[in-house]
């Protein structure tokens, strides 16, 4: 097959890349950022995903598959730039698909879709509702993207659409949501809540995504990998120190001190689990992940730092 | 040893039947060390500081799951700590009660936490379902809130019941084991319930004692189990259905609480 992969720079954009490469397929690259030493056989294009020299790598190149993976993630970067490359990315991405004859589409979302809340239950389902749009909506566009794809299973339904709703991914890039959070010798956490955090390892991500392609998967999956565990068990696996905060303090003393800055919203992921059930994900493919949340950890513990450039 | 963990506790949640990873974790968060601490602190309460009765724990299934419902009695979670310890130290092996815990415990710093390691999770049905599809004891009280507020002259008689319960039950294939909690109301007489002072705080009410505080004092207190009922059905029948398997089972319940009441008042400990 032929495949283009959209944030192909990012971290696990470019181990999907290699692993299709790795399984006989021809890649095609589109992201705002370079790939410095990508290997040469990956045809790269450094441009916007809204733009109008995107198409034309869809025209021209015609691919057979798309995994689109170009998607802000850092939640501290809020902008009107951040929404339009979520949503008006994705609406780009899927209309593309559908002029140019693309068969398979992935998109690679994230479990903070459903929300964290004191009332939330543990293991969401798929047709569990988005809970935490009024008071993280810093998510929304993301939440928006999300549907939005789903979306593309009716109204473009020649397309074989897969939405992955993958949970946090840890590993030796120590890029991502997580990573961030963890990044610094403390973590801060709320005074008195230590909730379940659900994680997998970057690589076992990139092969679920590899999977979901392969199968010309079709629907809404959980992706999830080992149990989740409690914020200070993950924190000591990372070899770090947990720095407890009470609630009144915590926005206060955020972003100082070496803490990592969070935005209002996430709070609540904080304080309360997200957590996913992902057996129809295992039900439909056979997936199967590879590393537990202790090595997944480790890696990231003793990974060196800036690994990917 | 650890702080606050007795070695036979220890030994004992070892035995427990839930399967928990090389960090003494389970899948929905229960925490090998929380529970021996809990357990090692609520045992003293169990075997010392109350005088606690119980009769028909051969009732309670070996393994496997099912759903242990029966009245609220004391206007704190009293009722439910006391069965929780007498499932874990009666039983040969112990076993886990799950019950289900009032929303609001989830918000408030250190209950949220405690909660959620020792497998009381917050009350939603999605969690009753998870924790009964994984084979685990569901510990229900369909009486809900309304029923730790019973006041002290109410203490032996039952409010409503919830439904959801019975076509859960119904849903799983899970057998119901009936039980009746006694003497929570003379452990803490309940004269008033303040509800506008517990709002303030985010919970449904504040318990008043005599002695203002809902500090329990050391009465004699009873359990009863009684034999499984395992219903028939699927959980989408008319609510008359469902209805009269929850009177039956309210029913069943009520004779329990009347025959243990009977009991008391002829030893003269419960005074009207």
């Amino acid at each position: 097959m032929k495949v283009l992969v959209t944030g192909i720079a990012g971290k696990i954009g470019r181990v999907v890349a290699l692993r299709l490469r790795a399984g006989g397929h021809d890649v095609i690259g589109i992201d705002r950022r370079g790939w410095p030493n990508a290997p040469p056989e990956i045809e790269l294009h450094q441009l916007d995903i809204r733009k109008r020299a995107a198409e034309d790598v869809f025209r021209t190149g015609r691919p057979d598959a798309v995994v689109h993976m170009a998607t802000v993630t850092h939640l501290t970067a809020r902008s009107a730039d951040r929404d339009r490359i979520n949503l008006h990315g994705t609406r780009a991405v899927w209309e593309h698909c559908h002029l140019y004859g693309v068969e398979r589409a992935v998109f690679v979302g994230r479990h903070t879709y459903y929300g964290a809340d004191h009332d939330a239950p543990l293991y969401h389902r798929e047709d569990d509702p988005p809970m935490a749009m009024t008071s993280f909506p810093e998510l929304a566009d993301l939440v928006a993207a999300d549907l939005y794809a789903g979306s593309a299973l009716w109204r473009m339904a020649s397309i074989d659409t897969a939405v992955l709703r993958i949970c946090y991914t840890l590993g030796p890039s120590r890029t991502g949501t997580l990573a961030q959070f963890l990044r610094g010798p403390r973590v801060p956490t709320l005074l008195g809540f230590d909730p379940l955090f659900q994680f997998l390892h970057e690589a076992d991500a990139a092969d679920a995504i590899v999977l979901a392609l392969e199968r010309g998967l079709r629907g809404v999956y959980n992706v999830a990998g080992p149990e989740p565990v409690p914020l200070s068990l993950l924190i000591q696996l990372c070899g770090r120190t947990q720095f407890p905060i009470p609630e009144p303090l915590f926005r206060l003393l955020l972003g100082r001190f070496g803490l990592p800055r969070l935005p209002p919203g996430a709070l609540k992921h904080v304080k309360y689990p997200v957590v996913i059930d992902a057996s129809a994900f295992r039900a439909a493919t056979g997936y199967q992940h590879e590393r537990d949340a202790d090595s997944t950890a480790r890696e990231f513990r003793d990974a060196p730092e800036g690994l990917v450039d | 040893m650890a702080l606050l963990i007795a070695p036979e506790v220890e030994a004992r949640v070892r035995h427990l039947e839930i399967p928990f990873d090389r960090h003494g974790i389970d899948r929905f968060g229960i925490s090998q060390r929380a529970l021996a601490r809990f357990f090692t602190v609520l045992g003293w309460f169990y075997r010392r500081y109350f005088d606690v009765t119980v009769s028909g724990i051969e009732q309670v299934p070996m393994r496997g799951r099912a759903m242990l419902v029966g009245n609220h009695s004391g206007g704190v979670a009293l009722d439910g700590a006391m069965v929780l310890a007498s499932l874990f130290f009666d039983m040969d092996p112990p076993r886990l009660g799950q019950g289900m815990a009032e929303k609001f415990l989830n918000r408030v710093p250190f209950a949220s936490t405690w909660t959620n390691r020792l497998g009381q999770l917050t009350g939603l049905p999605e969690h009753a379902t998870a924790l009964l599809e994984s084979e685990r004891l569901l510990m229900v009280f369909p009486e809900g809130a309304r029923g730790t507020a019973k006041l002290y002259g109410d203490r032996n008689s039952l409010v409503e019941f919830g439904t959801g319960f019975v076509r859960l039950a119904l849903r799983t294939r899970t057998p119901i084991i009936p039980f009746a909690f006694l003497g929570g109301g003379e452990a803490i007489p309940t004269v008033v319930n303040l509800v506008k002072l517990g709002h303030v705080f985010g919970m449904p009410y504040i318990p008043v004692t005599p002695w203002l505080v809902a500090i329990p004092r050391p009465v004699r207190l009873e359990i009863y189990y009684d034999a499984p009922i395992l219903l028939e059905g699927t959980g989408n029948e008319e609510d008359e259905v469902i209805l009269g398997h929850v009177d039956r089972i309210k029913h069943r319940i009520g004779a329990l609480i009347e025959a243990g009441a009977s009991i008391r008042r002829g030893r003269g400990e419960a005074v009207r």
